[in-house]
């Protein structure tokens, strides 16, 4: 009795440490970051591009970690939302067979988006569900693959491999007022901005957001946090607890009066669904949508985002997706520069010339990036197979694997 | 071959291993489509219904070998039980409204009380794959029990059981048929299905060889013969 209340507390509280230190670390993050920096900026907007991939893994771990359905082709979802967000915030369209500009307000498409993702979702799991396993990670597979196809090939709609350009920045009309109304970056604009929803060629005055780095963070924060409250609402409810049903045992679950088809299609659109919601939000952001960046290597990355973090997990994702971007666009860009000065320091400087078979220790390492970046990814499931913060229910699944004798298992449960 | 249940009774369908006892079970909770035959469930015919279909109309089963949510814990096993009888939409759920949060409450406690009814409350918060085989077994007819049935398959529930276990469970399924549930088992232990059913039928290669109550099926020469053989 002791022991199990024990457990459920330690996990409450090992899940709530981690969301107080996240929202803390979203607070300061920028704060500091100006300070240390002297006002660059470039760390915010490295954050918020980070907050993007934390919004994919939060949408792929309901598919692949509440609902145990292994989707590979996350990014075509992705590439959808921004896309529809691209098409319909740009002058894009002025040159397809519609000849005629759409700009839709930034707040508008982000639902918008949603709702694209999630019925393609839907539209992508009606006919493939009945399939299990590995079966259906290759049918999503081949959809990863058709939708960047499409961009590419439907160049009136998309303008193929040039990508959109010129997307609209979000924006609030003027009589909205609130911390950004006296900041310097972000004023009131009276011209060709903001559009009129409803009459598009009408414009309001409006404070855009412009290129303004900590405008983008502090919407993708809450973007985030909006995230995490929905889906944890969802994993402890009726449905949340479907997709957990399905993923033990299909038959059973089903033989219990769920209706796993309906079950599973929801799990692949509110997964759809997150995508799209970050799509949208990276269209606004960058400005640039290109087809290239919805490639089958962005799906695996959110997948190991998810994995490595912990499948199933919210926070274990979130922390994933941060470490996994923190090595892939800070660590491993900066190792070959920080192993060439090190050389320097420690007085092993004649490795860094080039001698022969030898590029100098510079070249050498920028050519075995990604040969590290499997060390780092082999080396973190081997230390820690259940990923960095594993839901209760895979560290107990992966402890079963190993030790076999049922009574131990409790006791190894508590623990931990 | 026909079968009746009638409503509040307890039956029992016995025969030889491969005789097909499992596999009707299959067809009418709609995990296999029958390929020939009709199933009539309170006067509606159900026959090639969907699995979830048949649950929600009031059919629930546990299975031969068990089949639980290994890793959720026994409250959440019988929390997706009373999945098909709550109403939460999506919306209800993602928005944690009051009407939600009421009915999951409502749910909780009633899943409490089909624990404590099968005599495992204390276990709530344990994976099910963690408790003894025993008390899997009963889980998994809490489970059942959860989807508000008229109609209890159990598929050898007392099978690998003690002779104290089998005895529990014969008070069990008493304690289930006061709750107004017809029960309709299939079981290999003589003394369970002697001591608890008012009516047994007998399969032996997907045919039926005998009817009757417990007396009358005991003394049936085909039955004899079916399970020892025929005398030389």
């Amino acid at each position: 009795m002791m022991t199990r209340l024990h457990l459920r507390e330690r996990i409450r509280d090992r899940d709530q440490a981690i969301y107080g230190i996240l929202i803390l670390g979203a607070l300061v993050f920028p704060m500091v970051t100006l300070f240390i920096t002297g006002g660059s900026s470039a760390y915010i907007s490295q954050a918020s591009h980070a907050g993007t991939w934390v919004l994919l893994a939060i949408g792929l771990n309901v598919v692949v970690g509440f609902a145990g359905l292994l989707d590979l082709g996350y990014a075509a979802f992705f590439a959808i939302g921004a896309y529809t967000y691209a098409m319909f915030a740009s002058s894009q369209l002025g040159s397809s067979p519609l000849h005629h500009n759409y700009h839709f307000p930034f707040w508008m498409m982000l639902i918008l988006g949603m709702i694209v993702a999630a019925g393609f979702g839907a539209l992508l799991g009606f006919p493939t569900l009945r399939l299990r396993g590995d079966y259906l990670a290759i049918v999503t597979l081949g959809f990863g693959e058709i939708v960047p196809n499409l961009v590419y090939n439907l160049p009136d709609w998309t303008s193929g491999i040039n990508g959109i350009g010129g997307i609209d920045k979000p924006w609030f009309p003027a009589w909205i007022t609130g911390p950004w109304a006296g900041a310097n970056s972000i004023s009131v604009i009276h011209d060709s901005v903001c559009r009129n929803p409803i009459a598009q060629t009408q414009f309001i005055p409006c404070f855009s957001f412009g290129f303004d780095p900590i405008a983008y963070y502090v919407l993708i924060v809450i973007l985030i946090f909006g995230a995490v409250i929905l889906v944890t609402n969802l994993y402890r409810s009726r449905l949340g607890r479907a997709w957990m049903a399905i993923r033990e045992d299909e038959v059973a679950a089903a033989a219990m009066g769920i209706n796993t088809v309906t079950t599973k299609l929801l799990a692949f659109a509110i997964g759809a669904s997150f995508s799209g919601f970050a799509g949208a939000y990276y269209g606004a952001s960058f400005g640039l949508v290109s087809p290239d960046d919805f490639l089958f290597v962005v799906s695996i990355t959110v997948l190991v985002m998810v994995v490595l973090g912990g499948m199933g997990n919210i926070t274990g994702v979130i922390i994933g997706a941060l470490v996994i971007y923190f090595v892939l666009n800070t660590l491993l860009p900066s190792l070959a520069s920080n192993a060439e000065s090190l050389a320097n320091t420690v007085g092993l400087g004649s490795l860094n010339a080039q001698n022969g078979d030898w590029p100098g220790l510079y070249a050498e390492v920028q050519r075995m990036q990604f040969l590290i970046f499997g060390l780092i990814l082999v080396l973190i499931m081997l230390l820690r197979p259940q990923g960095l913060f594993p839901s209760r229910v895979r560290e107990q699944e992966l402890k079963h694997a190993a030790v076999q004798e049922e009574g131990s298992a409790v006791e190894e449960g508590v623990r931990v | 071959m026909s079968l009746h249940i009638k409503r509040g009774e307890v039956f029992a369908l016995i025969g030889p291993n491969g005789a097909g006892k499992t596999t009707l079970f299959n067809n009418v909770t709609g995990l296999f489509q029958p390929t020939a035959g009709r199933v009539v469930f309170d006067g509606r015919d159900i026959t090639g219904s969907k699995p979830h279909q048949v649950a929600r109309l009031g059919i629930a089963r546990t299975f031969q070998n068990i089949r639980l949510f290994d890793f959720m814990t026994c409250l959440d096993n019988v929390r997706v039980g009373r999945h098909v009888r709550m109403h939460a939409t999506l919306w209800d759920s993602l928005f944690k409204l009051p009407r939600e949060r009421r009915e999951e409450e409502k749910t909780t406690e009633e899943a409490m009380d089909l624990l404590r009814f099968v005599g495992i409350a204390k276990h709530a918060n344990q994976y099910a794959r963690n408790l003894p085989y025993g008390q899997q077994r009963r889980l998994e007819i809490a489970r059942a029990l959860a989807t508000d049935p008229k109609l209890l398959l159990l598929d050898e529930p007392a099978a690998g059981f003690t002779p104290q276990e089998k005895v529990e469970l014969m008070q069990l399924v008493k304690k289930i048929l006061t709750r107004g549930i017809t029960v309709f088992l299939i079981e290999h232990d003589m003394k369970v299905v002697m001591g608890i059913s008012e009516r047994i039928v007998v399969l032996d290669h997907g045919e039926k060889i005998a009817e009757g109550s417990p007396d009358e099926v005991r003394k049936d020469s085909k039955v004899i013969e079916a399970y020892l053989g025929k005398s030389a």
